[in-house]
This record gives C-alpha cells, structure tokens and sequence, in this order.
C-alpha cells in the first residue's frame, strides 16, 4: 500500500505517494532525480548514500521512505548555498581530491555533518566519522588534504570573527 | 612465453604482448533465432570461465580491427577535431575516465598543440557514435597511445590553421605563430583564428584526410599546458553531486531491472513459473531460456518481483566438483595445462648454494564503488546504451552479436563512471539492460547490486608461482628459474641481470571467470620475485638493497630504487634489527615505468597483527603529463596495493562466493592508510609511460620482506599473514 510522505528537502516542502518501505536513496534517485547520493552497497557499509536527516548523518540507502515522514533531509544538491559552495566542497575541489568521485559527494556530507554537528570538530574527529565511508580509488591522502584545508580555514575565519 | 639471456622479454607492450589487457570472456548470451541465452556461462558446467589462453580478442581478431585493444583510431582530421564557427574546439576519443586522469591528460594534450587554454577545449569521450575507436582503457595505454595520437591531430590543425594565415597574407609559416588560440599578424592588425579555419570549404576538405603521421609535436621543454598541473575538467560536477555517471542516468517512461542469478556458479534452471511475479502490478518478466529478468516501476517493485521469481525457479546444480577457495593452489597446480616446465637448471643446482620456493596469491575483486550499471533505450531497430565499461567499442561489438544486429545500429556512451581498475571490461551488464528494455519496450536502468559484482564480475587472476635459483661462490644469482601458473605473463621475466633464466607463464583451469586488474600479474610476478630476492640475499648474508643493486644493470630501475631507498634513510636503518618494526623493500618495472617501495611495519606478536606505519615510494614514468594527477594516481594504486596485501581475498565453496559484500570483503579504509610519500622522478628526455598501474606492484612485496625481517619467517603467500 502506497503512503504519502511530506518531507523538507533541501529546503523545500516534498510530497511523494510511494510504498513506505522504500529506501529513502532510492526514492530520491529514482523518483526525485537527485542522484548525487550514490548506491554503493546496500548495507550502509560505504556510505556513498549520506545524507542528513534533521542534521544527523543518515546511510540513505537503509532508511525507510517512511522514517523521513515529517523531517527534514539534506543531500549534495541542497549543500551548496546561493550559488556559494560549502566550504568542505570547496576544499575538496581545491586538492582535487577525489579520483572517480564517485565517493564524493558521501564523503563531503559527512565532513559538512561532523562540523555542523560540532563547529569546533578537526580533523580527527572528521576522520573518525569518514572512517564509515569507503574511496575504492584510494583518494583518502588528498582526502585528509582537503579535511585539513577545511579545518584550518574554519579556524582562521573564526579567529578573525 | 620464454626467455633466453641475453634477450630480455618486451617490457613495453607490442604486438606479441597484449595479454595484460585481454578482456574477461564475456558472458556469452545470444538472444538470436536460436534462443541461447548463455552459451558460455551456464553451457559449461561450474567451469566458468573458457580459460585464460594468453591471448585476448583483439589478437584473436586481429590488432586494428574496430573494437579491439588497440582501436583502429580516427580515420581522418574531422575525426578527431571539430571546429565550430562560433570559435568553438571539440575534440574526440574513444577513452573513458573512470577516475584515471584521461580527460584533464587529453584535454591537455589537445590545448597543448593546438596552443589554446586547457578550458578552451572541449572533450567528448567515448561516445562510439561520435568518437574514433582508440582501443580499450587498459593496460595503461592512454598516456603513451592516445595522447600521442590526439596530439598529432591537434597539431595537424594548427598546421592548417598557419597554412591558412600564410595563403591570406602571403607569408612563410616559420614566421608565424599560434597563440592563444590565434594568428595575430606582425602589425597586429589583422588575425586569424580557428573560428575563421572552420570557415574555410577549403580547410573543410583538409579535415576530410587522414592526419599526417609525421606532424612534428611539441617539444617538452616547450610544453605550456602538458607538464603543467590540470584539475579534472569536470570536478565542479563531482563536488556538487550534478555529474551524471552512468546509475543515474534516466530516460523518459524508464523501468528499472533485475536478473534473476544462479543460487551457485553452474547451476542450472530447469524451471520456472513466472506467473506470481507477472501478476505484480507493472510487472514484465523476460525470459529467454536461462536468462531471466524482470521490470518494474522502481527498483523496490522490480527487487519484489524477483524475490517471487527466485521462489518460484528450480535449480540443477552443476555436475561434479569444484574447488574451493582453500583447495585452490593444489587445483591451479593439477590443472597446469600441459604440466609445469621442470627448472631446466637443475644439474646446476647440485654443489651450489639454491632455494626453491612457491608463492600463492589468491583471487581479489575490484570492487569499483559503482557496480556495473546501464540504460538502455530501443528506438527503431536501434539500440542505445549508456553504461561503464573500460572498453566502449567492445561492449558495442558485444550487444551487437547478442541481439545480431549490425554494428552501427548500437551506440554505446560511456558517461564518467565510478571506478573500473581493470575490472569492466566486459558489457554483460549493458545486454542485460538491453534484453529488458526490449521486452518491456521501453528504456531500462540496471545496476547491479554489490552482491552481484562481488559474485558474477570477473576476479583477478589467482597465481601459483615456483621460483628456483642457485648462487655462485661469489654470491650472485647464477641461474633462475620462475614459473606463473595461471595469472598471466606481466613482468614474469626479472630486471635482474642473470647469466641463465627460465621464466614462463603457464595457463591453467581457472574455475573462476577472472580477467584484468590493475597491473595484472605483474603485482603476483612482482611479489613472488622480490619476496625471494630478500631470502636469497639473507642466504649468503648480504643487505636486500645492496643484493638488488649488485644484480641491476637498468640504470632507471636502480634509479628509483636508490632513491627510495635514500628517502627513507634505508642504509641507517637497515643496522638496526627489531622484532616488532620491520623495514622492506622491493621494486620493479612494468609497462615502461618505475617503482620501488620502502616500507615500516609493526608488528604485535602478542595479537598476531601487522600495521603498516610508513609506505616511502619513488616512482618514475617518463616525462610527467599531469602533475596534479600523478600523485593521485600513485597514493591510489598504493592504498589499493595496501588491501591486496593485508586483507583481500576471494573465499568461495560449493559454487558460491562467501564474502560477497563490504562488510565481510574488507577494502581499505581511512584508519588502514599509513604515512605515504610519494618521490616522483621527473624524466623530460623520456617518452611518457602510462601511471595507473604499475606503482601497485612494489607494496605487496616491501611489506612481505618487513614482515620477513622483524620475524624471521618469510612469506610466501598473500594477504600478508603473520601470526
């Protein structure tokens, strides 16, 4: 039986009338055409499928539809604000740090969780979450390269504040 | 393949080694007249594969033949070049980039001689509609075939753009000069550029003919974009999650598919009753004697109508038995095809100081993180396909013989895909899309799920190596003998100078379907020789680096060894002996490139487990292309080396694969990747080699020798054990 699900996403207000158990990365892939949330496993063993949903850092490929009833869900395509990208995107683009960058955008949502979660996070505690996440192409040196930029640019910016 | 001193075997590939980039069999369907799905797959028992005989397709029907390795490349100017009015410059070629580098290096190719900004180019790859057929992405062949080959075109139409200036102004080309895109005249009043060229009826016609194959190229220290550091043309579409690789791909009215599988390797369907699963809503079942797939709204619908054709199918499994996992040394051993050579040194080895030793290494996935996905869209008798394949005119020429169409009723585009190390070569994806598509008549997505590519893609090969040598009074290697059994012939022969070898590759009954990885057997071939040469070198007590370089003669490999070895302050290190920090090296040479590793493990014996700390590589590969890439490239292959050395590994039984998902095939992983340095020795004066491949080889082998150093016991078998 299908069910209608109202949701935020990326700011705006979702309606979709689907069968409640489908995973949350599919209805976006499939029925919302955002595709920047990768399948990659299934099993929420990789995390190319991150997302946040109400700010938490969700594998979207083992959550219900139905669980996001009510909330909100942030994806790559809502992280960039205003035609200003975030500022872990911008890191990432300025190392080059992805290979395939099929990983990417899961990576990017990740380090975006962790500092929005804690503003104060570095490198070690970004790390410990992207250690759930998994770069086949074996970027993870230009990664941390991309994580350090961030984190010390945050710095800087909240010593001139 | 043997060698004989003082021949070397061909380090480069040629005409009579292309084996490194031989595809994987394809699955074989045939959904002709006479309706045989799975001719190779199924047809023959748990035997999987039709057997890895050295030779790949494109040596089977002929090197230049449209679709094989090489590709028949772009038949005249307009092929490779196009010009627009507006100012416009698309280039094309029948590469994929799957991660590798080969849109930044054959954009930059292209500006580079047609001495334009890289942004100014646009780069169209392969799409089989619009691209020339530039053979496969495989066996590191875009940096020394495919750049070359775009460069000369490019030049050519530089050519033909200072022609053009001369007949307007009456002037000698030596005194004229493209820049930025233009030919200003002397005055500065006047200039032409190539919006004015694509103008010309005249130059029009010029394009019309094949590229002159002695157009002079770009000097490297004249190089202003090649050399230079060029980020991925599309990376802003990577960051911001818009690049559509090809799972995301969707069409208008689009259904998404599964394929029923074998519950085992081999078994076989002997029935099924379709009709719970049609009876589902939006449900259309495809079946085609053993192939069977199903359609449906969304991917959930189709997952459901497959689960009830799963409960409804009955299987015979395959007669016989293969083997599994842990038997399959003793297997590849049996099955050697024509037995295994016998050391024909053997009379030498009496009275002299020898050691024999057998390596074993086990099959590993690639496990590229999107699996083999692909949209298929029928339209009047023709076939479109978007799919990731290392190999566009092959997947082409595959869907073609499967539905016995003619060739250019298929297009094949190759959207930027996620990941292929050597591992999607094949196209059974793209005609499994395609059988649906045509059942349901309308476009189909497939993606495989992370089960299936850890199941039903091709492996890397397994290998079973015997490697014998004997020692003369002095110390040196005196005769050599290294046989591969079934992983294939890539840097099978030493670098080592040796006064007599034997080293030969030998076929046997994979029961597996494996096909190309990331450097191949030359990882396999890499650590079976290096982990000897430091058993050799402790035999008659000498340093494993001072033993390597009294055996090299090849200045550039003994350059990237010393060099390595320098960084990493081997010498001091090596007067220090610790049972818990072991240091290793090794080093090698495949596909025309450098490398030698040095590396720091811990040991705790207490737990038996290993930490890498420290992974120092040198590694030299001609004249850099791309200098933001390189690294990648290198830390990649490195971290990839990493997994193969200390985890990964293939565990099958009774037809089916035990560790089919991330979660019990551990791959790397942030906490698994130590320090890594990276020294990359630029060489200008030398053609520049291909650099996906060949830095993986030294890492199995540096951490086997560490491993070996600190404990005293050497390792002969991978992943890594130490307990």
């Amino acid at each position: 039986m299908d069910a209608t699900i109202g949701f935020t996403l990326n700011g705006k207000p979702q309606t979709v009338s689907t069968d409640p158990d489908r995973p949350l990365l599919e209805v976006l892939r499939e029925d919302l055409h955002l595709t920047g949330t990768k399948f990659g496993c299934g099993e929420g063993a990789c995390r190319a499928c991150t997302v946040m949903i109400n700010g938490q850092l969700t594998p979207s490929c083992i959550t219900p539809i139905s669980a996001v009833d009510g909330q909100t869900v942030l994806t790559i395509e809502g992280l960039a604000r205003d035609g200003k990208l975030h500022p872990v995107q911008e890191a990432f683009l300025a190392e080059g740090a992805f290979q395939c960058g099929y990983c990417t955008a899961g990576m990017i949502m990740g380090a975006a969780g962790v500092m929005k979660e804690n503003p104060g996070a570095g490198e070690v505690e970004i790390l410990e979450e992207l250690q759930r996440h998994i770069c086949r192409c074996g970027s993870y040196v230009k990664y941390r390269a991309a994580i350090r930029r961030v984190v010390g640019l945050t710095q800087i910016e909240k010593r001139r504040a | 393949m043997k060698t004989e001193p003082p021949d070397r075997a061909p380090l480069l590939p040629d005409d009579d080694m292309l084996d490194f980039g031989a595809p994987a069999d394809s699955f074989g369907y045939d959904f002709g007249l006479t309706r045989r799905s799975f001719t190779k797959l199924l047809g023959g028992g748990l035997i999987l594969a039709v057997g890895f005989n050295g030779k790949s397709q494109a040596q089977e029907s002929g090197q230049r033949s449209r679709g094989g390795f090489l590709g028949s490349g772009a038949r005249n100017l307009a092929a490779r070049i196009h010009l627009g009015a507006d100012g416009s410059i698309t280039v094309m070629a029948g590469k994929v980039e799957g991660g590798q580098g080969a849109r930044a290096e054959l954009t930059q190719a292209a500006a580079e001689e047609l001495r334009v900004p890289a942004s100014q180019v646009q780069l169209i790859l392969a799409d089989t509609s619009l691209v020339p057929d530039d053979g496969m992405t495989a066996g590191s062949g875009t940096t020394p075939r495919t750049v070359p080959a775009v460069r000369q075109g490019a030049a050519a139409a530089r050519n033909l753009l200072i022609g053009y200036a001369c007949s307007q102004w009456e002037m000698e080309p030596a005194t004229l000069e493209v820049r930025d895109g233009k030919i200003v005249h002397g005055t500065g009043r006047r200039a032409v550029s190539y919006a004015d060229l694509a103008k010309s009826v005249d130059v029009a016609r010029q394009f019309g003919q094949a590229i002159p194959a002695n157009v002079e190229l770009t000097p490297v220290k004249e190089w202003r974009v090649m050399g230079t550091p060029v980020l991925r043309p599309n990376a802003l579409q990577i960051v911001t999650g818009t690049h559509k690789y090809p799972s995301d791909v969707a069409r208008p009215g689009m259904f998404y598919g599964k394929v029923l599988r074998p519950p085992a390797y081999g078994a076989k369907l002997v029935s099924i009753d379709p009709v719970p699963a049609k009876a589902m809503k939006d449900v259309i079942v495809a079946q085609d004697d053993q192939f069977v797939g199903v359609v449906a709204r969304n991917s959930s619908a189709a997952l459901d109508a497959l689960a009830a054709l799963a409960k409804a199918a009955k299987w015979e499994n395959a007669p016989g038995s293969a083997p599994s996992s842990k038997d399959l040394a003793a297997y590849l051993r049996q099955n050697a095809e024509g037995g295994i050579p016998a050391n024909p040194f053997a009379a030498e080895l009496a009275g002299a100081k020898s050691l024999r030793r057998t390596y074993y290494v086990p099959y590993i996935q690639h496990a590229p993180l999107e699996p083999r996905a692909a949209v298929a869209e029928w339209s009047e008798g023709k076939l479109t396909i978007w799919t990731g394949s290392q190999n566009p005119f092959g997947v082409r020429n595959e869907l073609a013989r499967a539905f016995h169409l003619p060739e250019d009723s298929v297009r094949v585009v190759i959207p930027d895909f996620g990941g292929g190390f050597g591992g999607k070569h094949t196209g059974e994806c793209a005609v499994e899309a395609a059988r649906l598509a045509k059942a349901v008549g309308k476009p189909v997505s497939l993606r495989w799920s992370r089960e299936e590519e850890f199941t039903w893609a091709y492996f890397r090969p397994a290998a079973v190596i015997d490697v014998e040598a004997s020692l003369d009074a002095q110390g040196k290697i005196a005769t050599w003998y290294f046989i591969n059994i079934n992983s294939g012939p890539n840097a099978v022969d030493t670098p080592y100078s040796v006064p007599k070898k034997d080293c030969q590759f030998v076929p046997s009954k994979p029961p597996l379907r494996h096909g190309s990885y990331r450097g191949l057997a030359a990882t396999a071939n890499n650590f079976a020789r290096e982990a000897f040469m430091d058993e050799l070198a402790a035999s008659v007590g000498a340093d494993p680096l001072d033993f390597r370089i009294a055996h090299l003669d090849d200045a550039r490999l003994r350059a990237v060894l010393e060099r390595a070895a320098k960084e990493f302050h081997w010498s001091d290190r090596a007067k220090q002996k610790s049972a818990n920090i072991g240091i290793g090296l090794s080093c090698g040479v495949e596909k025309g490139s450098y490398v030698a590793a040095c590396v720091e493990v811990a040991l705790d014996h207490a737990r038996g487990k290993l930490k890498v700390n420290r992974i120092c590589e040198a590694y030299e590969c001609g004249a850099i292309v791309n200098p933001a890439n390189l690294p990648s490239q290198v830390q990649g292959a490195v971290v990839m080396g990493l997994g193969a050395a200390l985890r990964e590994e293939v565990q099958f039984e009774n037809g089916k694969i035990l560790n089919d998902s991330f979660g019990k095939y551990l791959v790397p992983r942030f906490d698994d990747v130590p320090e890594i340095e990276i020294h990359l020795i630029d060489r200008p004066d030398l053609p520049s080699a291909g650099a996906g491949e060949t830095p993986i080889i030294a890492i199995a082998p540096a951490i086997a020798n560490a491993v070996y150093r600190a404990s005293g016991k050497s390792v002969q078998s991978l992943p890594v054990r130490f307990a």
